[in-house]
């Protein structure tokens, strides 16, 4: 008898493109490959001998869904390799314009990706025939994010006001204070949904993470903090590449993550983040983590889309406070000199933690740039899952199979484009 | 007709974020489903169609021999094809490795170059096949987008400005930062469409729409270099997310090797 394959050409409803390819052999799974064949723009090696100030707006092309999580990693790597502390005013207004990056990332992967699986639909417009009240909701939550942003950053989609040191031109209080209505439904559209999806029907696939994210004392992780993990290390961001490996693997433009010293995968993301960092969670979100009656941390990867809503809900709520108790600071950046330096950083990108590092000559240009986005990282990790996955799903015909592994890589929200530096689902069976 | 058009959605070397613009349009974007049929979109449905198509919106540039041959595929199955974006409109911010050794690039960024297939060039989509419409920015304009679907819905050509930005700053009251704080814009020779974003934010253009027409870049770049900008930095400022097209590569290259004479 011969293997038998089952092939998912071009993964659909995920940032970029890819496939995956599945061979059976007798007993067991004999290969899981989450094949990325979107092409490689090396961007690291582009960066070399250019002014460092491009590089937030360069690095914000690597994804045009996740732009303000490329600037804030790099500007913030920029800033310590430079001996720029910004000013708490500042440092605020960056987790604002990350707040709307949040909701407009993670309303369209719950609304517009994600939740047609739970529900039975090819997508989130076919969805909107039966429940139009609900995606109407997201679209004008995800608006309201894009709102944030286009305030913050000039336009949603790449956006141009952020700058090493600060920003470019500081929001004006009443720009700001405009949006505090729509925040104000928003946050209640994003319990709502956190309800919504908290009662979707969840297969019961527990895998044994090591969650990894962003911690901080006294904040929801988002710009800065030491690398938590769910063994309860605490590790500095500077000593990232001493414990995390990036590995290139044969069928895939995008590089595997694996700890060192393990060798072993591990998950970043919104569920490593709400699992590590629960009773950071805005007052709201925090509630609602307890009334979705998931006990923290979640290891099953189909629940990720609560953690994105309770992060939504989170979002909302911290947005308002800043929006409200706003006053224009003073100035826009702080002023530096150039040095010759390396800095790194790692911020939570809506699909995990995105680390950044360069290397800065005197006269200001780039020399080295190394990035290591989220899905790079939880590539292997998904692989591995898709290996646990597969036997559960074996029952069916090939195309329900592939179907359902589609369904389990979407909940991950593989960003692709920001991988390659990433999706086809392709299955071999005896 | 019953029928309603069908329309295909095509990803090439890119970010993603120009088809974004589509699924952003929140507001149209029902509306919008239900005047096409979406035959083709992978990022936002996983009904996929076969061609032909009535409208193809094409987003990315030609970086591997595989694209080459399916955008020569798309071609054949579109009645009307949009590039949509810089990369597919002029290369994209990839096209930088145009003026350098792409092996070493792929060597910079993976430890195993012979995984990765690659051509030694990013390319236009019309460097390929024949483009009825372009649509530029990095990111694309939204409204733009919507201009171009339903300007073709009604069976008209879109239409789309091609003056410079800086008349776009005029007419949003903008005091120029160029003239008033000194600041470097590449505003006088970049195409409007954006909204004369950057320098309402207290910032120069950074040309994401690329080149104007009738451009004088001469012009601006000897200006810059007067008023004290290093003619490397002039050179870098040109070869952005539309470095690659013809206007901002002619004027950076003759930049360079002006450089490379007097050093």
């Amino acid at each position: 008898m011969s293997g038998r394959r089952i092939k998912v050409q071009a993964l659909t409803r995920v940032e970029g493109e890819g496939g995956l390819y599945i061979k059976l052999g007798p007993q067991d799974v004999e290969e899981v490959c989450l094949e990325i064949y979107e092409p490689p723009r090396l961007f690291e090696a582009l960066l070399r001998g250019r002014p460092l100030e491009d590089v937030p707006d360069i690095t914000a092309r690597i994804c045009g869904i996740c732009p303000v999580a490329y600037q804030m990693s790099s500007v913030h790597a920029l800033e310590s390799a430079l001996g720029v502390t910004v000013p708490p005013a500042i440092r605020q207004l960056r987790r604002l314009l990350y707040c709307g990056e949040w909701i407009e990332s993670h309303t369209l992967h719950m609304y517009l990706l994600n939740a047609p699986d739970f529900l039975g639909f090819e997508s989130g417009l076919a969805m909107a025939e039966r429940y139009p009240d609900e995606v109407n909701r997201g679209l004008r939550m995800k608006k309201h994010g894009n709102q944030l942003l286009e305030v913050m950053g000039g336009r949603a989609i790449h956006p141009i006001n952020v700058a090493v040191g600060g920003f470019f031109r500081l929001p004006r209080a009443e720009d700001l204070q405009r949006l505090v209505p729509d925040f104000e439904w928003g946050l209640q559209a994003a319990v709502e949904t956190a309800r919504w999806v908290a009662g979707f029907e969840f297969p019961d696939f527990c895998r044994d993470y090591q969650l990894v994210s962003l911690a901080h004392p006294e904040e929801y992780p988002m710009n800065e903090g030491c690398i938590a993990t769910s063994d309860g290390e605490s590790l500095a961001v500077g000593s990232f590449e001493n414990e995390f490996e990036e590995r290139q693997v044969p069928h895939s433009t995008a590089l595997h993550a694996v700890r060192r010293h393990a060798q072993t995968p591990y998950l970043v993301g919104p569920l490593a983040r709400v699992g590590l960092n629960v009773d950071q969670l805005s007052p709201t979100a925090r509630r609602l983590a307890v009334e979705v009656g998931i006990a923290w941390p979640s290891r099953n990867p189909f629940q990720s889309i609560v953690a994105r809503a309770l992060e939504v809900v989170h979002a909302f709520e911290e947005a308002l406070t800043i929006l409200r108790d706003y006053q224009r600071p003073a100035h826009a950046r702080v002023a530096y000199d150039y040095r010759d330096g390396r800095g790194c950083a790692a911020t939570e990108a809506p699909r995990g933690l995105l680390y950044h590092r360069y290397d800065v000559t005197a006269d200001g240009k780039i020399r080295l740039a190394k990035i290591v986005p989220p899905t790079s990282q939880n590539q292997a990790q998904i692989e591995t899952d898709l290996r646990g996955w597969v036997p559960v799903a074996l029952q069916d015909d090939d195309d329900a199979v592939a179907r359902s592994c589609e369904n389990l890589v979407r909940c991950y929200d593989p960003c692709i484009s920001c991988s390659t530096h990433f999706l086809r689902v392709q299955i071999e069976r005896p | 007709m019953s029928e309603r058009p069908r329309l295909g959605v095509f990803k090439f070397a890119s970010c993603d974020g120009c088809q974004l613009a589509l699924l952003d349009a929140e507001d149209q974007l029902l509306q919008l489903a239900g005047a096409v049929r979406i035959a083709y979109f992978l990022e936002a449905s996983s009904r996929i169609e076969p061609g032909p198509y009535d409208i193809a919106l094409v987003e990315g540039s030609i970086t591997t021999p595989a694209d080459a041959e399916r955008i020569q595929q798309i071609r054949r199955d579109a009645k009307f094809l949009v590039t949509i974006g810089a990369c597919a409109t002029a290369g994209g911010i990839q096209a930088l490795r145009n003026w350098s050794d792409t092996d070493e690039f792929l060597r910079a960024v993976y430890a195993r170059p012979e995984y990765i297939s690659t051509l030694a060039t990013s390319t236009a989509i019309a460097d390929h096949v024949r483009v009825d419409f372009e649509l530029r920015g990095c990111p694309i304009n939204q409204q733009q987008l919507i201009e171009v679907l339903q300007s073709l819905l009604a069976g008209r050509r879109p239409r789309t400005p091609t003056h410079s930005i800086c008349l776009d700053c005029k007419r949003r009251g903008t005091v120029c930062v160029m003239v008033a704080a000194g600041t470097p814009c590449l505003g006088p020779v970049t195409q409007a469409g954006c909204g004369a974003i950057c320098p309402a934010y207290d910032r120069g253009c950074y040309g994401c729409y690329g080149p104007a027409v009738q451009a004088n870049l001469a012009s601006l770049t000897t200006h810059l270099i007067a008023k004290g900008e290093a003619r490397e930095k002039v050179v870098y400022r040109l070869r952005g997310f539309n470095g690659y097209s013809p206007e901002f590569r002619a004027e950076s290259d003759r930049l360079e090797s002006i450089e490379e004479r007097e050093g």
